[in-house]
């Protein structure tokens, strides 16, 4: 079965590099597009546990633009600890506080022209500034990065600061204990 | 591919997350923005390291997602703690500091 499949594989016609990047660029545009509606839709929703659903749209397009940049650890990384981790935190902490706000519709937005206003020059400064940089720098990695290659940097050059994450994991554990802890 | 497609969709993420901690009164949606913030820096340090064919940026950006991981248990603990004090998380009634 499987070998069937394989040659079913090595019989089709390998795709020119110039493919390759159409099927990229699209592939990117169709990412950037979902990602940006989702991030927007995250930020105005009214109700919070859509807003988590939002942010796994958003979290899952990041992967996508790590393969696409050839980083499939850090891809597979984001998948695990960011939408099978962290987005669960969320929800658990939306229930825990769930009937505070009761329907979101408290959700006041008085600095709402002032927010709209900063984050319009936070793009356009740092656009204007990567335009001005990096006017048409390719992106021509040959090869993606493998698992070994990061895990050698991690426990060779990036040892010290690798211990370092490792008791600050650990101290963030006993930290959220004791405060969230019931008796004081 | 062109290094600046992933800077420039950096930072309009980037920038949704900081409209997002600037407007949302729920303690839970100021951390949720605050992870898209971080995440739109992961894009940008990844996009780096390919750009460069170095293995570091990786890296960093994997302490960033410990260091993300870290942020949002604390956060969340505090905002746990807040709903036992206070019955609400809203962080525009959080002026006890007069700060």
């Amino acid at each position: 079965m499987t070998g069937f499949f394989l040659s079913q594989i090595q019989g089709l016609d390998p795709l020119t590099s110039d493919e390759v990047l159409v099927a990229q660029n699209v592939f990117f545009a169709l990412i950037a597009l979902v990602m940006i509606l989702a991030a927007l839709k995250m930020v105005t929703t009214e109700n919070i546990v859509h807003a988590a659903l939002y942010l796994v749209i958003v979290l899952a397009g990041a992967a996508g633009m790590f393969i696409l940049l050839g980083a499939e650890f850090v891809a597979v990384t984001q998948i695990l600890v960011y939408i099978g981790a962290i987005i669960v935190l969320f929800l658990f902490g939306i229930m825990l506080t769930k009937g505070s706000f009761g329907t979101e519709e408290g959700e006041l937005r008085e600095r709402n022209r002032m927010a709209v206003l900063v984050a319009v020059l936070i793009v356009a400064v740092t656009s204007g500034s990567f335009i001005d940089s990096f006017r048409d720098a390719e992106l021509n990695r040959q090869a993606p990065s493998t698992t070994a290659d990061i895990g050698d940097s991690i426990f060779g050059q990036f040892i010290i600061p690798f211990e370092a994450i490792s008791v600050l994991l650990l101290a963030a554990l006993i930290g959220s204990v004791v405060i969230a802890r019931r008796d004081q | 591919m062109l290094l600046n497609q992933f800077l420039i969709l950096s930072a309009v993420l980037f920038s949704i997350g900081v409209y997002g901690v600037l407007t949302r009164r729920n303690g839970v949606m100021v951390l949720m923005s605050i992870e898209l913030i971080l995440n739109s820096v992961n894009i940008n340090l990844v996009a780096f390291a390919a750009f460069r064919e170095a293995i570091p940026g990786e890296v960093f950006a994997l302490f960033v997602i410990a260091v993300a991981a870290a942020e949002v248990g604390v956060g969340l603990a505090m905002v746990l703690l807040l709903y036992r004090n206070r019955r609400n998380i809203d962080l525009a009634g959080i002026d006890s500091m007069k700060g």
